[in-house]
């Protein structure tokens, strides 16, 4: 019992997430076939002679039926080729190597600010439960989810790169830079999205103590006598690792989508720019590329969120 | 029945704006001092008595602007609520009473849908439709319609066991009857709460499509959209793309707030049926 229950149950997990990314990437292929019109159209413009439109239709393979290619795409996605953009005729493989990373350094190092500040404020507005600090917590949660990104991300340029001079306000990075100067220039971009997603991670964080505080379990071991530190480490934490992960890894999921906004207010050299640069030119390949990208991260964090959710508690272990 | 007393500070507040705007929105060309694309000033002019708010990037009349924008956003932002609201409501009602494989193939399509996020899906799409209002709203709408497919589907699943559905079934109802006339007025309150929040997403959602160029085009202009035409000047100090910014803002903590405050009348009434 236990380990292989425990092995199988993750394999299953990991199975559903590859399943669902493969529907996921036939969701985003037909996503980019319901307009009557083609790629070879939106290239050649509304002009082109039918000549001209049926060489390139050729060369491009757009004769063939949907499904053939279909499956081509995700035969060159699999193999790491993406194919080239329509716009500038670039590998687009090799221009999401940098920016992929670019991205999720951003994004990581707003998770590294937000998370623990989340969890931190979160047990605080348990402790002092409808006292001064949680009133100014939800007050504040209500602000920030009303809040779009760019008056966040607008407001910090105008304070802190035009009046105060002390990050640039726009976030240029280049493979050269020392560590401390990428840092230095990613702050603004880093903070916005750090207040994007604090106000909803503390908020369910706190919710979640809350629930397994006040849960009939934490009474008994008051009434048993145990200490407060020793209900905290044998009852109440335990129990509430699976949800505070569970809130992490969503508002972690959100934060890789809020980074598409933060990216083009701070002119961020990374994918969600990318992506938007390249809607507004209907450079239909790199769309898909950019949006399995983003999907494919997505569900990755969900589903650690699960497998995580699955090793803590165990009583997911047993379907019932 | 509803005592003006009664109605907490931060629900009146709420109210009060969110009235204020929806004057604005629909009153615009009556109320706004300028015409929307009439260019009466210099580039980013401050604020004056002529210019309550200034000038923007082309010298036009921001406050007119602000109004005629009011105008679009909420419109845009109804319709795609409205729309996400009669799909959502219609079809997660039919998924509970018909059941079966309609059932699972619907819920199951939504969860697909569901697990990718709603912007990188929005974008995907609109790379290829054309960028008209009505694509806009319909992209909107039938998106943030898996939202309350799910709640509506949920809803009307425990809704659908209840003795008066089982008797109406006895009776031989047929389903258009017990969808329309036994779920849905059982189902409007748990509903109706979602309608603020929902409205509030449909606002952000909108203001970021045209923030980032892909939601609604020039010459007319949202606020997401006016963000994105005054953004430049904020590196000279000039703060106009932070007033329709701002709008946004206090549009959707009013709208916040009075759904609070729905939310918890309507659970005080456990049901919440009667009493307005």
């Amino acid at each position: 019992m236990g380990s292989a229950l425990i092995l199988r149950l993750i394999a299953q997990r990991l199975a559903l997430g590859v399943l669902l990314l493969f529907a996921v990437s036939v969701l985003i292929f037909a996503g980019t076939q319901i307009l009557p019109g083609d790629v070879a159209q939106s290239i050649l413009g509304q002009a082109a002679t039918p000549q001209a439109l049926e060489n390139l239709r050729r060369e491009l393979g757009l004769n063939d039926p949907a499904y053939i290619r279909y499956f081509r795409w995700l035969g060159g996605v699999l193999t790491g080729d993406f194919g080239t953009a329509l716009s500038n005729r670039r590998d687009i493989a090799e221009a999401l190597g940098g920016r992929l990373w670019n991205t999720l350094f951003l994004a990581g190092c707003a998770a590294v600010i937000s998370v623990p500040l989340a969890i931190l404020l979160g047990l605080l507005a348990v402790r002092y439960r409808n006292g001064i600090i949680d009133k100014a917590i939800s007050g504040f949660a209500l602000a920030s989810t009303s809040l779009p990104e760019f008056f966040i991300g607008y407001l910090l340029i105008l304070f802190f790169a035009v009046e105060l001079q002390w990050f640039p306000a726009s976030s240029t990075v280049f493979d050269t830079m020392s560590f401390g100067a990428r840092l230095q220039a990613i702050a603004l971009p880093a903070i916005t999205l750090t207040l994007v997603v604090l106000a909803h991670m503390m908020r369910m964080t706190r919710a979640a103590i809350l629930n397994v505080m006040q849960s009939a379990y934490i009474e008994t071991a008051e009434l048993k006598g145990l200490s407060a530190f020793d209900i905290i480490r044998r009852h109440a934490m335990p129990n509430a690792v699976a949800p505070i992960v569970n809130v992490v890894m969503l508002n972690l999921a959100y934060l890789i989508v809020g980074v598409v906004v933060v990216e083009v207010i701070f002119v961020y050299p990374g994918m969600g720019q990318y992506l938007v640069d390249h809607v507004s030119k209907r450079d239909v390949p790199v769309v898909q590329a950019v949006g399995l990208i983003f999907a494919a991260v997505y569900i990755g964090l969900n589903m650690i969120a699960d497998i995580v959710a699955i090793l803590a508690n165990p009583r997911l272990r047993h379907p019932k | 029945m509803l005592d003006l007393k009664r109605i907490p500070l931060s629900a009146l507040i709420g109210l009060f704006l969110t009235a204020l705007f929806l004057f604005a929105a629909l009153f615009a060309p009556w109320i706004a001092p300028y015409g929307n694309g009439q260019i009466v000033g210099d580039v980013w002019g401050p604020m004056s008595a002529t210019h309550l708010l200034g000038t923007d990037n082309l010298g036009r009349d921001l406050l007119s602007r602000m109004i005629y924008g009011a105008r679009i956003t909420i419109f845009i932002a109804v319709a795609a609520t409205a729309l996400s609201f009669i799909l959502g409501s219609v079809l997660g009602f039919t998924a509970a009473v018909v059941g079966g494989w309609i059932d699972q193939t619907m819920s199951r399509f939504v969860d697909l849908l569901m697990s990718i996020p709603t912007l990188i899906f929005a974008l995907v799409v609109l790379s290829v439709l054309p960028s008209t209002l009505i694509t806009l709203i319909l992209v909107m709408g039938i998106l943030d319609a898996t939202r309350v497919y799910r709640l509506a589907r949920a809803v009307a699943v425990d809704i659908n066991v209840m003795d008066f559905v089982e008797a109406a079934k006895l009776r031989g109802e047929g389903r258009s009857w017990i969808i329309f006339r036994e779920i849905l007025p059982n189902a409007l309150s748990p509903l109706v709460a979602e309608l603020g929040l929902r409205f509030i997403f449909a606002v952000l959602f909108l203001s970021a499509l045209s923030f980032l160029g892909l939601g609604v085009q020039p010459p007319d202009a949202d606020w997401g959209g006016m963000v994105k035409e005054n953004k430049d000047g904020i590196v000279f100090g000039i703060p106009a793309a932070l007033i329709p910014a701002g709008a946004i803002a206090l549009l959707a903590i009013s709208v916040n707030l009075v759904a609070d405050w729905v939310l918890n009348r309507t659970s005080d009434l456990k049901g919440g049926r009667g009493n307005g």
